[in-house]
């Protein structure tokens, strides 16, 4: 009999539902039918019982092909690359849960590493402007059940967090929002004509790179001052409907998303609609929100600020003595000053996701990945070791992109007898005081 | 040849999301993100049509794309490529020392190269780094 498995998290994008129904066969291999997710959490759970998956390490040759080596010799390996390297890098978790997180801390520690996830190519502008200015937020809970005005500011769901609308923004009937979308309305400010765009009320087409003067006209409006005719490629009076709207509402939220992070600016983009935010509060309750790109990006965050006090672009080769200094200390930056001599891929694609002048860098140097499938870093790693898959071959907890933890579960047993991320490093950190005392 | 100057931006789509965790060395993957969307207009100042071959040149590099309108339009002088491998040979690494690359508004050269090829992820990737041995 075919079991149906309920209240599955989706290890996908930062939306992480977690009322994914997943039927898997009698014998709890393989995955057989998705209910309740978008089209691409669908694809994970489907992808990660299709045959063919890497299910042993594989060491580069030098002819450049890959040979199939134990997990001993991939763990032994991995082990001396690490305690070899000056300034090893140790890159990613977009993909894994904060076990798996905890455990990389440890051996980046031991390793005098720098520790990274993917908000240094991402909300890691979020970061700087919230240390700097706040962060009135609240849970995707009390947007469902309270927000009756939404901002879609420079992010995209109806793409990067398909559910999101559905589950939390627009269409739920909440507690007080019992008239679901007729009772909302929603903002999308976006130099393109979005999806997102097309299910909005308003969309004020921005000129791209000019969110921070729409933002200060925004400020302007609502202290009582006037602004000029056009700012950043809107009309007055549509800045002041905006505004006004805004103004009105009973619970309000911005999301806001990579537009802002990516463009001229960054943190500054982020730390105005942090004040705008604030500046709404004089008139009623309003609350903003990062759209957090991945399932458990959220979750380095919280797990390194624990063990370490800084969620990323941690550096620790001065081992006792840890710093953050973004611009130093970020992947991107140190790849492409030169600055690592080793990287560890896990969890992420930086073959595919960083600029390749970055790629190029660290590839002169050891280059490990850590990931269930082929992908870009694996096809050009020196030692791909495959790990389960987080949310569908092993449990764990993830934050989603409002903080609130969720505890993830496993639907089928992992394929071939892989590793998870946590088994994989506990034992890489086990291998590393080893050959600490051999030497 | 007509070249024109471009705004660039790269973002995520669904369609890319999908076929990412069907696999990049997908056929799929290669359809989702090899493309390059801008304004009907600035496909007419190319004198080329849509779906024709372009040349996307920056600061940081090139690479070969498929020039489409698109569902999610750009206003005239703004092109977007998805996120992935294609966008990633242009978008250059400059940080404004938050370590973000400057993933979107840079600018870029477009022209048409409606003869020249559009290379595989893994031919962009592999090639990069000198380990493209060609198609298996
Ligand atoms: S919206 Fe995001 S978390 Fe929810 S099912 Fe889709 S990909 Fe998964």
């Amino acid at each position: 009999m075919a079991k149906v498995i309920t209240g599955v998290g989706c290890p996908y994008c930062g939306a992480s539902c977690d009322d994914i129904e997943v039927t898997v066969s009698d014998d709890g291999t393989k995955v057989l039918e998705v209910k309740n997710a978008c089209a691409i959490g669908n694809q994970v759970f489907h992808h990660a019982s299709t045959p063919g998956r890497i299910t042993s390490p594989r060491l580069r040759q030098p002819d450049g092909t890959y040979k199939e080596i134990s997990y001993e010799e991939a763990i032994d390996r991995a082990a001396r690359i690490l305690v070899n390297a000056k300034k090893p890098l140790i890159y990613g978790f977009g993909s894994t849960n904060c076990e798996g997180m905890s455990a990389a801390g440890r051996v980046a520690e031991k390793a005098g590493a720098v520790l990274d996830n993917c908000a240094s190519i991402c909300h890691g502008s979020s970061f700087l402007a919230i240390f700097d200015n706040g962060y009135p937020s609240c849970t995707l809970g009390e947007v469902k059940n309270r927000a009756d005005v939404i901002v879609y500011w420079a992010s995209n769901p109806a793409h990067a967090h398909p559910r999101h609308m559905s589950r939390y923004s627009i269409f739920p009937r909440g507690f007080f929002t019992g008239k679901g979308h007729m009772g909302r309305k929603i903002i999308c400010i976006d130099p393109r004509v979005t999806d997102t765009a097309r299910v909005a009320d308003i969309h004020l087409q921005v000129q791209q790179g000019h969110d921070y003067e729409l933002f200060n006209a925004f400020r302007t409006v609502l202290h009582g001052g006037d602004i000029p005719d056009m700012v950043a490629g809107i009309p007055k009076e549509k800045i002041l409907e905006a505004a006004g709207i805004m103004k009105k509402a009973r619970f309000g939220t911005v999301f806001y998303g990579m537009g802002l992070c990516h463009s001229d600016g960054r943190n500054h983009n982020v730390d105005i609609a942090i004040s705008m935010t604030r500046d709404l509060n004089e008139f009623t309750k309003w609350t903003i929100m990062a759209m957090r790109g991945h399932y458990n990006i959220a979750g380095p965050g919280v797990v390194w600020s624990w063990q370490f006090g800084f969620p990323y672009c941690i550096d620790m080769t001065k081992r006792d003595l840890v710093h953050m200094n973004p611009g130093e200390t970020s992947s991107v930056d140190l790849a492409m000053r030169d600055e690592v001599d080793a990287f560890v891929n896990i969890g992420t694609d930086a073959g595919a996701h960083f600029p390749i002048p970055a790629v190029q860098h660290l590839k002169k140097h050891p280059w490990i990945t850590i990931d269930p499938n082929i992908c870009m870093a694996s096809e050009i790693s020196d030692l791909h070791i495959p790990v389960a898959v987080v949310g569908v071959e092993t449990g764990g907890v993830v934050y989603r992109m409002d903080n609130v933890p969720i505890q993830f579960k496993k639907v089928v047993e992992p394929a071939g007898g892989i590793l998870t991320d946590e088994e994989l490093f506990d034992k890489i950190y086990e291998r590393m005081c080893e050959l600490d005392q051999e030497a | 040849m007509a070249k024109i100057n471009l705004n660039m931006i790269t973002q995520r789509a669904i369609e890319e999301g999908v076929a990412m965790e069907k696999g990049k060395t997908t056929p799929d993957y290669f359809e989702a993100c090899s493309i390059i969307e801008m304004n009907a207009e600035d496909i007419k100042k190319l004198g080329i049509n849509p779906n024709a071959n372009v040349r996307v040149i920056s600061e940081s590099g090139e690479v070969i794309v498929k020039a489409v309108v698109g569902r999610q339009t750009c206003y005239p002088g703004l092109c977007h490529i998805r996120q992935g491998v294609w966008a990633n040979q242009v978008v250059p690494p400059r940080t404004q020392s938050t370590g973000e690359p400057q993933y979107s508004g840079f600018p870029v050269t477009v022209e048409p190269a409606e003869y020249e090829r559009i290379k595989g992820a893994l031919e962009l990737v592999q090639g990069a780094c000198g380990l493209w041995k060609g198609d298996e």
